[in-house]
């Protein structure tokens, strides 16, 4: 369990570590907060040629407002940063409550948001909670032929960023810089649950729900997404247009729980079978469903 | 720190060692570094079954860094099987065949992880980079994977000499069971499946040697549980004396029973160093420990018992598969402990058992924390429940009628237990540990009142309360050195291992008990073969029982010299002297006094003439061997909360009341059950060492094999019961094991009666309960598949225990 040689670059700026990813004839990945990408080279599963790291770069780290009112999360903004910013908990109250389900205090000490979407991982929390909120992606790579220091960038929607099982939208040369999502509309509520075996673990599923009501306590917009619920990080919008155009009683919601297990795609693996998989996002989506709903009310 | 009648055995002594582990500043063997080390990794094969070809390690040689790699082809003499450590018990029709492992694989692998080729390298790191290059041709085999289908007639055979996949068949019995039947009111089968996982220590295996050329020397840190006997196979092997080996087992991070095995690593890194003159070191990885370290498995059990209408037992009748890997150094210990500890503390006029012991291509089985225990306590107290059912006695009461007395002890069970004795029960006091459990844990009124309402408010609370005695304190003997030294300080050598089980404490307070001074005072060594080089090791429960008492000897002897100097020294009667306070003094005269260091100064002259025929000095050496082994044993209540919904299950209380006789440190005593009942707890609910179709184990690490943490484990509360046994004289009996054998039990009985309503009928008879196979229960339940049998797991459906 040590990691095959590598070379290792420690970059002080996004343009030092667009520079290394920009000679694509060395395998280079970059690495952040090494939670996922260190075991794996241990058990060398992993074998990148070259590691650039971001840990170095001051400008990744920030939490910020966007012009819109919404929020931006530099790509190296830790776990443990979202669990206590007491700006977060103001503005997204769905991302405090769901990071303390992320592994250990340790792990998130040091994983980092942009690490975690970017490792593209179904049965990782922020994703799924990250789908919710609508976020999309920053990317940026260095322009090809360009002088050294100059930048492409491009947004992606996280909805499109995820394309298989730790397979996502970005390519070897870019680095995912930053995380945005729109401001949040007034009567919502958000809610996240999961079902794990010890706590820290890997879900066998998880639920993360923002659902929108007017002032007739009727649902305006609803999104839901699944931890565990399929080849990727999953929106179900099936599912959450069950909710749309309705108030949330508890037959509407069953509906919709039963729609999300019904549309979702879990794998069998040694902890859970499908069906149990199924079942759990069934019990799952009814109760964060009618916790997030049941928060716009109150 | 003192005590009124200044006993320190029975006193919450803080503990000696923890001062040095609290700190960092014990030592592990991956903290010594001898300069100019060589490291070693092993190239293992990734299947469980084939036909080595052939063996490129040419790359590997000429990596740079990498000093030798030896093969199979340069083991020399030593390329031949390890030994049979424990030998069957000599029953009459008894089938065993010794099959042990060569220290690299030469032709044939017989499990995944065995050793294909040593490199020694500058580092680690370069150890594994060649590790990788060594290219094995291998043809592969098809592995016997399925216990259930081991010994059929089909099955590939993991060891060709053999007919068949049988390692063994034992059959025990005990009065009439067929006539028992025949008069019975009832007769209830169920087949039951029990899986044990690894050991799960936080420190895995490692092995430093140097060999020093100069001083014809071996010097040898170990994490073993046995340093003693693994010191003398080694020297044994490497055709050195024993006196010209050292092994030192320092502080060792967990046991738990794979490290009393003897392991090719131990005798492959000393004799690498002898070769290339240069210290040589090996720790395992968390990955290798999967398949290089050995673990406990399944067994299958076809069990019936047979009652009377009032629920009294007229007898038990058992069958049970039990796989044994790859190979079977550590004989029958497992099976056998499953046999007898099935019986538990009740009355079972008739019994009939027999096992079958299969290979498999899998890693090998020896014992982890109860070893086999756990099985039988299981398949008993389950039938008990179910029986208990069909009689309308719920599981208190139909155990209330079938206890031993504390009359009818000792009990004779009649059949011969692993120690080659027969199982004998010595002291004890069953009703009132059952008794006491149910009262603790309000069985009567106050708990089911509050799971009534509980089950109001929709919440599935239950309780669960099982019994279980354990064979402890085998033989053969252990022994003990302590000496006064002229500073007065006290040393005590024990050749026994210490894996945080409190020896250098609760040993301490033996011998301060016995000469006057404190726990504090007494410097106590362990797994030092250059201290004390006689003794077996850390097993089976033993250490404060045989090592115990053998100290507690030595230290009576200690106290005579002592005293016989004392009255010399003061002109007085030793009759009339005391000790205490680091002095011997006199009785209501404590101003006449001479204190410990300067009695041993006298006791050890530089001129003068010492009595004929007296020994030099204040020391003395004892040895104890019990004639069997003590037993102890206890009652587990635990309280569940189970969502039906999600199949989770969360622990709200757990009890346990305990009679490990003469409690020598409740606090180390209530540790040990701590970290038991974690490890039950874990067996039942949490770990599964889960294989693919093709022998590959699927969870080779700890994101997958979930050992239960901190936040998985309850607070647990403990009762002491102390019935000393009349065995020994210190009157104890073992408590590692306790904790973790009957806590399975406990924990189906407690989750069927939570879900006494929702699923009626419910009937949990495989363990690990996994959430997911709770539900699958559940939803069998439901749809009304009679016994609720998971119907994805195909050992379950074949034909069990081979019974003939």
């Amino acid at each position: 369990m040590k990691p095959p040689p590598f070379d290792y670059v420690a970059a002080a700026t996004v343009d030092e570590a667009l520079e290394a990813l920009a000679d694509t004839s060395v395998e280079t990945r970059p690495l952040a907060g090494g939670q996922s990408l260190v075991p794996m080279l241990n058990f060398r599963l992993a074998v990148p040629e070259r590691l650039v790291d971001l840990n170095g770069i001051d400008e990744l780290s920030r939490i910020e407002e966007t012009e819109d009112g919404g929020l931006r999360l530099g790509a190296m903004v830790r776990h443990r940063q979202l669990e206590h910013d007491p700006f977060i908990a103001r503005r997204m109250p769905l991302l405090s409550e769901a990071t303390p389900f992320i592994a250990h205090p340790q792990i998130r000490s040091r994983g980092t948001v942009g690490g975690s979407v970017a490792h593209a991982d179904p049965a990782a929390e922020l994703p799924a909670v990250l789908l919710t909120l609508g976020a999309r992606v920053r990317i940026a790579r260095r322009s090809l032929g360009g002088e050294p220091g100059s930048r492409v960038e491009r947004t992606v929607g996280l909805g499109e960023f995820f394309l298989g099982p730790f397979f996502s939208a970005l390519e070897p040369d870019e680095l995912l810089t930053a995380i945005e999502m729109p401001p949040s509309a007034p009567g919502e509520g958000t809610a996240f649950d999961e079902v794990a075996r010890r706590r820290g673990d890997y879900a066998l599923a998880g639920v993360a729900a923002r659902v929108r009501l007017n002032s007739g306590g009727v649902c305006d917009e609803a999104a839901i997404s699944l931890v565990n619920g399929g080849a990727t990080p999953c929106l179900m919008r099936e599912a959450a247009r069950t909710l749309v155009g309705q108030e949330p009683t508890p037959e509407v919601i069953e509906a919709t729980a039963a729609a999300c297990a019904a549309t979702s795609e879990p794998a069998a693996d040694m902890h859970a079978s499908e069906a149990y998989r199924r079942h759990l996002i069934q019990v799952l989506t009814r109760r964060v469903v009618s916790r997030a709903a049941d928060r716009v009310l109150t | 720190m003192s005590r009124a009648g200044g006993t320190w055995v029975g006193a919450r002594v803080p503990r000696n060692e923890d001062v040095r582990l609290l700190t960092g500043r014990a030592q592990f063997v991956e903290d010594v570094e001898p300069p100019g080390a060589l490291h070693v990794a092993f190239a293992r094969s990734d299947l469980p079954a084939g036909r080595l070809r052939g063996l490129d390690a040419a790359s590997a040689r000429t990596h740079p860094g990498v000093h030798a790699v030896f093969t199979a082809a340069d083991l020399g003499p030593l390329l031949r099987p390890g030994a049979v450590l424990v030998p069957p018990p000599p029953l009459e029709g008894l089938v065993f065949h010794a099959r042990t492992a060569l220290p690299l694989v030469r032709d044939r692998i017989r499990h995944q992880g065995e050793a294909l080729a040593m490199i020694v390298a500058e580092s680690r790191y370069v150890a594994e980079d060649a590790a990788a290059l060594v290219e094995a041709d291998i043809e592969p085999l098809d592995p016997v994977v399925d216990l259930g289908r081991a010994l059929g007639a089909d099955a590939p055979r993991v060891h060709d000499d053999l007919p068949s996949n049988l390692a063994a068949h034992v059959r025990q019995t005990k009065g009439d069971y067929a006539a028992a039947r025949a008069r019975a009111d009832l007769v209830l089968e169920r087949r039951f499946s029990y899986d044990r996982g690894i050991g799960g220590a936080i420190e895995n295996r490692a092995v430093v040697a140097e060999w020093d050329a100069g001083a014809d020397r071996l010097r040898v840190w170990d994490t073993t549980q046995a340093p003693i006997p693994v010191r003398n196979v080694v020297a044994a092997s490497l055709g050195l004396s024993e006196a010209q080996v050292r092994f030192i087992a320092p502080f060792v991070g967990g046991g738990f029973g794979p490290k009393i095995m003897f392991y090719a690593e131990e005798i492959l890194i000393p004799w690498a160093s002898m070769r290339l003159g240069r210290p040589v070191k090996w720790v395992e990885d968390r990955y290798e420990n999967f398949f290089a370290t050995t673990q406990e498995r399944s067994q299958l059990h076809d069990a019936e018992i047979a009652l009377t209408r009032e629920g009294r037992i007229l007898g038990v009748r058992d069958a049970f598969l039990h796989d044994s890997g790859a190979y079977d150094p550590y004989g029958l210990t497992v099976p056998i402990n499953t046999q007898c500890t099935l019986l538990g503390p009740y009355r079972v006029p008739n019994y009939e058992s027999e096992f079958r012991v299969a290979f498999t291509n899998k890693p090998i089985v020896t014992p982890v924390r109860g070893a086999g225990r756990q099985h039988g306590v299981f398949v008993m107290e389950r039938l008990l429940d179910l029986a208990g059912r069909e009689l309308g006695l719920d599981p208190v009461e139909i155990r209330r009628r079938n206890v031993l007395g504390p009359d009818e002890l000792p009990h004779n069970h009649e059949i011969m237990y692993q120690d080659f004795t027969p199982l004998r029960y010595d002291s004890g006091n069953y009703e009132r540990s059952l008794e006491e459990a149910a009262r603790l844990v309000c069985y009567d009124e106050t708990f089911p009142r509050g799971r009534e309402r509980a089950r109001a408010d929709g919440c599935a609370i239950g309780v669960g309360l099982v019994n279980y005695v354990e064979g402890t304190g085998i033989g053969p003997y252990e022994g003990g050195r302590i000496t006064v030294e002229p500073g007065g300080t006290v040393r005590l050598a024990t050749g026994v291992g210490t894996q945080g089980q409190g020896h250098f404490t609760s040993f301490a307070q033996i011998v301060a008990d016995a000469i006057g001074v404190t726990p504090a005072d007494v410097r106590v060594v362990t797994g030092d073969t250059s201290e004390f080089h006689w003794g077996t090791g850390t097993f089976a429960s033993r250490g404060a029982v045989v090592a115990g008492n053998a100290i507690h000897a030595a230290a009576r002897s200690v106290r005579e010299k002592i005293l016989r100097h004392a009255a010399e020294a003061l002109e007085v009667d030793p009759a009339d002297l005391e000790l205490a306070g680091g002095s011997a003094r006199v009785r209501g005269a404590p101003d006449l006094s001479v204190d410990l260091g300067a009695l041993a100064v006298s006791a050890n002259p530089l001129r003068g003439a010492v009595e004929p025929g007296t020994e030099p000095g204040l020391e003395a050496t004892s040895y104890f061997g019990p004639p069997y082994g003590t037993t102890a044993n206890g009652t587990h209540a635990v309280v569940v909360a189970v969502d039906p919904e999600t199949a989770m299950v969360e622990i709200l209380r757990y009890l346990v009341v305990h009679d490990c006789g003469t409690v020598i440190n409740p606090m180390i005593v209530e540790g040990q059950i701590h970290g038991g009942v974690a490890a039950g707890i874990g067996n039942a609910f949490y770990e599964e060492l889960v294989f693919d179709e093709f022998g590959g184990m699927s969870n080779a690490s700890f994101m997958d094999y979930l050992l239960p943490t901190a936040t998985d484990v309850p607070p647990i509360e403990t009762a002491h019961i102390e019935t000393p046994s009349p065995l020994n004289p210190l009157g104890t009996k073992g408590v590692g094991e306790g904790g973790a054998i009957p806590v399975a039990a406990a924990f189906a009985q407690a989750v069927e009666d939570a879900l006494a309503q929702i699923a009626p009928g419910l009937e949990i008879l495989d363990i690990p309960l996994s959430p997911a196979r709770l539900f699958a229960l559940l939803r069998a339940q439901r749809e009304g598949v009679v016994g609720g049998r998971e119907a994805d797991s195909s050992s379950r459906r074949e034909p069990a225990a081979g019974v003939p």
